[in-house]
């Protein structure tokens, strides 16, 4: 249920600015001080950039993506128009930015869409496209996901899910977008601004992508509500879905004793027992639900206890990790394993649902463990333990060249069967290097691979190299 | 006919100041309605069925079991799951269920041998569904019907709206010569609205040779005998009203993967005059 963190970076200027924004906001505000209404002006860029209006690319994007083009525009003198990297360009492997009201905000309370006219070299999907991005809370963020381009100068409209919450609105605008197979290619747009249009449907809302989830917890458990999206109806009898910040709803839980549910949708499991959350949108309940079967008290595993001298460590809240490019390979085609990773009064757990195997990779850069004797993990298989049941780790080098392939990876698999795999406690597993005849070297080790998954549940921690 | 906008500017307030300059610079005048004598109104205030003193209830799939002449896919029930009046408002509501064979189930309703008149002005104010295949419809049939078969009989529609097309409706004259496909039809659109949003009114004023059809305070289309491929039916006998919420058929086609059940269609009140 963890939402997905966005890996685009602000600028460490921007944190500045705004905390003096905020002091100086604190000092002129007198306690009595009525809050003066913030402008309500709707235009964002017409032929230029609208008073207060500021552009922050993304770190790692293309800084220079977005451009004012005079030459193509939908109407007016000019457009906004913006460059997207073709893979591997040196100057970013993507063009993002958000485009942030630096007057304070904009009451956008009038209105109930972000529309736009947009065209492109080619008939582009531009990855995410919205407003409600301020670099800080992303309050009341909306985007659409592969907002489909055409190379003709086509409007576009991103309802409002609520405007009444958009009293001070920061983001106007934010998008990102990659290459398209690998290649890179320029989009406009232009007259973008906020509109009351009356030709919006009610939204249909749901959360949890309108499912209907359980989901295992313990005390101390946060989850989040993730998959929400209100679907409206547009003039053209055409649907559109948009993703919305849980922060547009209300939710509720059955049972408040056993777990408690935010205003932005974070649920904390409290005690033993079953509750469901749901949500309402503006007084009309939704689709989808999360029960939270809360089994009590989370039994943690057993605390590291080398020093960081001694250890490189992939995942561990006791000792500082090394770069890992994934916990979760998602590979296709066979892999079921889904990562709903929770955390538990700090103590972050690998959480693989419908584990078949999972492939975690740290290849930027490789590790030198030659100095190092053993691997070590700690799982914990909550389901019971089917007779001939195996759990094999796998240790990957990817050899001399450092990648993958390249026919210099090696590799050993270690199985382990009853009476160590047990349920329902944590099993400690150290193996030597010294009994790891396939693995040639483990001086480019990249990935830990775990195998042999009945398709439930297993919670992993504490993954390092020691000696 | 003499065609003047009554308060065109304070209707058009409310879709912003760029249509009320427009509406306000032209300088012609139009009357929607001219006949204001109410005769008959159902404001649907009491909570429960519909007043059998005026509605009836048409049940299933049509005479011949065809979907009523259209191939539509609901079976019409007079359950109050389908139709019941509620909070001011008569509810037509269309459910997506095995019933009777069918896959949807909704209601139809008529004032037929209730209530019959010919001529006069019959509006309802209307908010309608929205979604593929969904088929809302205000409209009268002649009231001889039974003895002179349909188109014979003629058929007013006073608005029927596309699902699949939630910014307009139409009007149409059915009758000897001009039914079905070939029925004398208008659409409207609106331009900052919708149907199944706001609400609207619905009217059509009818008189000796002529049906004019009007929504909110917009008269969009005119029809007489001079329209007509065929003999003028429309200054003989008197009509009857039907209100529906038809689900598929030959109109908007069948409802598609989008299309949300349950749907409903709200009206706030019936009223005629002459």
């Amino acid at each position: 249920m963890k939402r997905k963190k966005y890996n685009y970076f602000r600028f460490s200027l921007i944190l500045g600015f705004v905390l003096l924004v905020n002091i100086n906001c604190d000092r002129d505000l007198s306690d009595d001080a009525v809050q003066t209404g913030f402008s309500s002006a709707a235009e964002i860029f017409i032929d230029g950039f609208s008073s207060g209006l500021e552009y922050y690319p993304y770190e790692n994007s293309k800084l220079d993506a977005f451009t004012v083009d005079s030459q193509t525009k939908y109407s007016g003198s000019s457009s906004m128009r913006f460059d997207v990297p073709n893979f591997g360009d040196a100057e970013g492997a993507f063009a993002g930015a958000i485009f942030r009201d630096d007057n304070g905000g904009r009451d956008l309370t009038q209105y109930n869409a972000l529309t736009f006219w947009a065209k492109g070299t080619k008939a582009g999907k531009i990855n995410e496209i919205g407003y409600g991005q301020d670099f800080g809370e992303n309050k009341y963020e909306v985007s659409i996901q592969n907002l489909h381009l055409t190379t003709n100068w086509k409007k576009y409209i991103i309802p409002i899910p609520d405007a009444s919450k958009l009293t001070q609105e920061r983001g106007m605008f934010w998008y990102a977008e990659g290459p398209e197979d690998e290649n890179g290619y320029t989009f406009w747009i232009d007259e973008l601004k906020f509109e009351k249009l009356g030709t919006i449907s009610q939204g249909q809302v749901s959360i949890l992508n309108g499912n209907n989830q359980t989901e295992t917890s313990y005390v101390g458990v946060n989850s989040l509500i993730d998959g929400v999206t209100a679907t409206y109806n547009l003039a053209n009898g055409n649907n559109q879905t948009i993703s919305i910040s849980p922060s547009y709803l209300q939710f509720n839980s059955s049972n408040t004793a056993v777990a408690t549910v935010d205003s932005s949708g974070s649920v904390t499991s409290l005690s033993t027992g079953t509750a469901l959350i749901n949500a309402t949108f503006g007084g009309a309940s939704v689709t989808g639900s999360l029960t939270i079967n809360c089994a009590g008290a989370f039994v943690h595993a057993p605390t590291p206890t080398k020093s960081q001298a001694n250890v490189i460590s992939l995942f561990s809240d006791v000792y500082s990790n090394v770069p890992v490019n994934y916990y979760n390979g998602y590979w296709q085609p066979w892999q079921t394993t889904v990562s709903n990773d929770f955390s538990v009064q700090g103590d972050n757990i690998l959480n693989y649902t419908i584990f078949n195997f999972v492939g975690i990779e740290y290849s930027s850069p490789t590790v030198d463990a030659t100095a190092m004797t053993h691997v070590h993990l700690d799982v914990f298989i909550p389901g019971s333990i089917a007779p001939g049941r195996q759990l094999r780790v796998l240790v990957v080098d990817f050899g001399a060249d450092g990648v993958f392939g390249g026919g210099d990876d090696t590799r050993h698999s270690t199985t382990f069967t009853a009476p160590t795999l047990v349920s329902q406690n944590w099993i400690s597993i150290d193996i030597p290097f010294s009994t790891m005849p396939t693995l040639a070297s483990r001086s480019h080790l990249a990935q830990l691979i775990l195998e042999g998954g009945d398709g439930s549940l297993i919670y992993v921690d504490n993954i390092y190299y020691y000696n | 006919m003499n065609i003047y906008i009554k308060n065109s500017c304070k209707s058009f307030f409310l879709f912003g100041t760029f249509s009320l300059l427009l509406s306000c610079s032209a300088d012609e005048k139009q009357t929607v309605t001219t006949l204001d004598k109410l005769v008959l109104q159902d404001e649907f205030s009491v909570d429960g069925a519909p007043d059998s003193a005026l509605w009836n209830y048409d049940i299933g799939k049509g005479p011949g079991g065809d979907g009523w002449g259209n191939n539509e896919l609901q079976y019409y029930t007079d359950r109050p799951e389908n139709i019941k009046v509620e909070n001011g408002m008569l509810k037509i509501t269309a459910i997506q269920e095995l019933y009777m064979g069918s896959g949807y189930t909704s209601a139809r309703i008529t004032t037929k041998g209730k209530f019959e008149q010919k001529y006069g002005r019959f509006e309802a104010r209307m908010k309608l569904p929205s979604g593929k295949g969904l088929w809302p419809a205000f409209w009268m049939l002649g009231s001889n019907i039974d003895i002179n078969s349909w188109p014979q009989c003629g058929e007013i529609d006073i608005m029927e709206n596309k699902g699949s097309q939630p910014l307009t409706v139409s009007g149409a004259l059915h009758g000897p010569g001009y039914s079905g496909g070939t029925a004398i039809t208008k659409s409207y659109s609106f331009t900052n609205s919708r149907v199944d949003t706001d609400f609207h009114i619905y009217g059509v004023e009818w008189g000796p040779n002529y049906v004019n059809f009007y929504i909110d305070s917009v008269l969009y289309n005119q029809i007489t005998p001079e329209d007509a491929t065929g003999e003028w039916v429309f200054n003989s006998n008197p009509f009857y009203m039907l209100l529906n919420l038809a689900v598929g058929g030959n109109f908007d086609g069948a409802p598609n993967s989008n299309t949300v059940f349950p749907q409903e269609m709200l009206i706030d009140y019936v009223r005629v005059y002459q």
